[in-house]
């Protein structure tokens, strides 16, 4: 009986490929487009302009405030409503970029805001640009803290992926969905498309308790 | 399109919206009731000595962690029936959402424990304290102070991952939205009106949050929710 399912499972391995490769692609497209929205983002509402940070606060909070998979179904169901025609893959990209970002934006900002003001002023005492005084003194300083908690909000992304299968997308646990239909053995079939993701965010958790282990070590030195 | 969304559809459903509103409710806290005593449980192994105690609540943590939480509720529940138990799709939910979350709180738990400086559990020693005592009357209370705050976020975040339920087809919140969505073909007004349902799931604890960290002298909760 098991052997059976096994060789079952077996056959399905192109389709399990597949789903492993669109959930790959699927977060590491939003995860690129989330990084670089998510810093933009945090650098504005730490610009010192009031009306953009609690504009920007108010959107984290409602994105942050909602489930995912309501947060797809809306833009999945609502934006064809307002003439944006879209597929069930740019859907699903635009509600993970934008979970992502505004996630990111937070991380950034809270490493932004954990820069001694002391640094900022001496970068000004020496006359550089804001550019510059952001590039070259405050980004450097607060990438430090931020990334133990970026690494961890990847893990965290990979694993929100899975809810686009909802609508309709062949990831990886979608996939697991349709085999369990033909092998029925939920067990055997859902462990497998748990390694799968295992393999995948496994690798970042132990990064991000590395990096963490290692900016706590050094905050350490600091103190001393 | 939107101009002719209908709010009079909604007070329609608001009855269906209550019922759902309520479900969310009540078996969030029945998960988390349930999360906090896998959690305690975890957090208990992971804290012993012994490597044979410490060894599978590592590996459950770091399982759970590593894997969607939509993964785990189909293993759940396709995979019960597998083994001869036959739940409703409400418990299976409710126990994919208490094992889950337990996995996270264990962690936070351990996080406060760990958080108590050395020199309080040495002085506890030399007051001639045994472990039990040491932790009930020393670490706990303090420990319990810190944890507080990022539990309330871990509720935020059980309160969310609900949402998932409707996926197996438990009467909710998100799946009201969804009834309005199909059976009026007016998703617009379902799925706004369950977030904003959500929302006021989540400034509710997001506001109990802020408020127990200022009440308890710590800093409030991180980014994870």
């Amino acid at each position: 009986m098991i052997w059976f399912q096994l060789q079952s499972l077996m056959g399905s391995y192109p389709l399990a490929l597949r789903g492993l490769g669109m959930t790959i692609a699927l977060s590491g497209i939003s995860l690129v487009l989330g990084t670089i929205l998510g810093f933009a983002l945090g650098v504005l509402r730490t610009s010192g302009s009031r009306w953009l940070d609690s504009a920007i606060g108010l959107w984290v909070d409602l994105i942050r405030g909602t489930p995912f998979l309501v947060q797809i179904f809306l833009i999945f169901f609502i934006l064809p409503e307002l003439g944006i025609e879209l597929d069930a893959f740019t859907a699903g990209i635009i509600a993970l970029t934008n979970l992502a970002a505004c996630f990111i934006c937070e991380i950034v900002a809270a490493g932004i805001r954990s820069v001694p003001t002391g640094q900022v002023e001496a970068a000004l005492a020496s006359g550089l640009s804001q550019w510059q005084r952001m590039r070259q003194v405050v980004l450097p300083q607060a990438m430090r803290v931020s990334l133990p908690p970026l690494v961890g909000q990847y893990v965290l992304l990979i694993k929100d992926s899975s809810v686009v299968s909802a609508i309709g997308l062949t990831d990886l646990t979608r996939v697991g969905w349709l085999v369990v239909q033909r092998v029925p053995n939920g067990l055997l079939v859902f462990a497998i498309v748990g390694i799968g993701y295992f393999v995948v965010c496994y690798p970042l958790i132990l990064l991000a308790r590395r990096l963490e282990r290692r900016m706590s070590a050094a905050h350490g030195e600091v103190q001393l | 399109m939107l101009e002719n969304f209908s709010f009079r559809t909604i007070v329609e459903y608001l009855p269906l919206f209550g019922q759902g509103f309520a479900a969310t409710l009540w078996l969030s806290i029945v998960s988390f009731a349930g999360a906090l005593a896998v959690g305690i449980i975890l957090c208990a192994m992971n804290l012993q000595r012994s490597r044979l105690l410490q060894l599978p609540a590592k590996i459950y943590i770091d399982a759970i962690r590593a894997t969607p939480l939509l993964a785990q509720l189909y293993f759940l529940y396709f995979g019960l029936p597998r083994l001869g138990v036959v739940l409703p799709e409400l418990f299976v939910g409710i126990l994919a959402l208490a094992l889950n979350s337990g996995a996270y709180i264990a962690e936070i738990i351990r996080a406060g424990i760990l958080s108590i400086s050395r020199g309080q559990v040495e002085a506890g020693i030399a007051s001639g304290m045994t472990y039990a005592q040491r932790m009930r009357l020393v670490i706990l209370p303090q420990a319990i102070r810190v944890t507080i705050p990022p539990l309330l976020g871990q509720a935020i975040v059980l309160v969310k991952d609900s949402a998932l339920l409707s996926l197996i087809s438990v009467a909710e919140l998100t799946r009201a939205g969804q009834l309005l969505a199909s059976d009026r073909f007016m998703p617009a007004e379902g799925f706004l009106t369950t977030a904003a349902c959500y929302l006021v799931l989540y400034y509710g604890l997001k506001s109990l949050a802020v408020f127990s960290a200022r009440w308890l002298g710590v800093r409030p909760i991180g980014s994870r929710t």
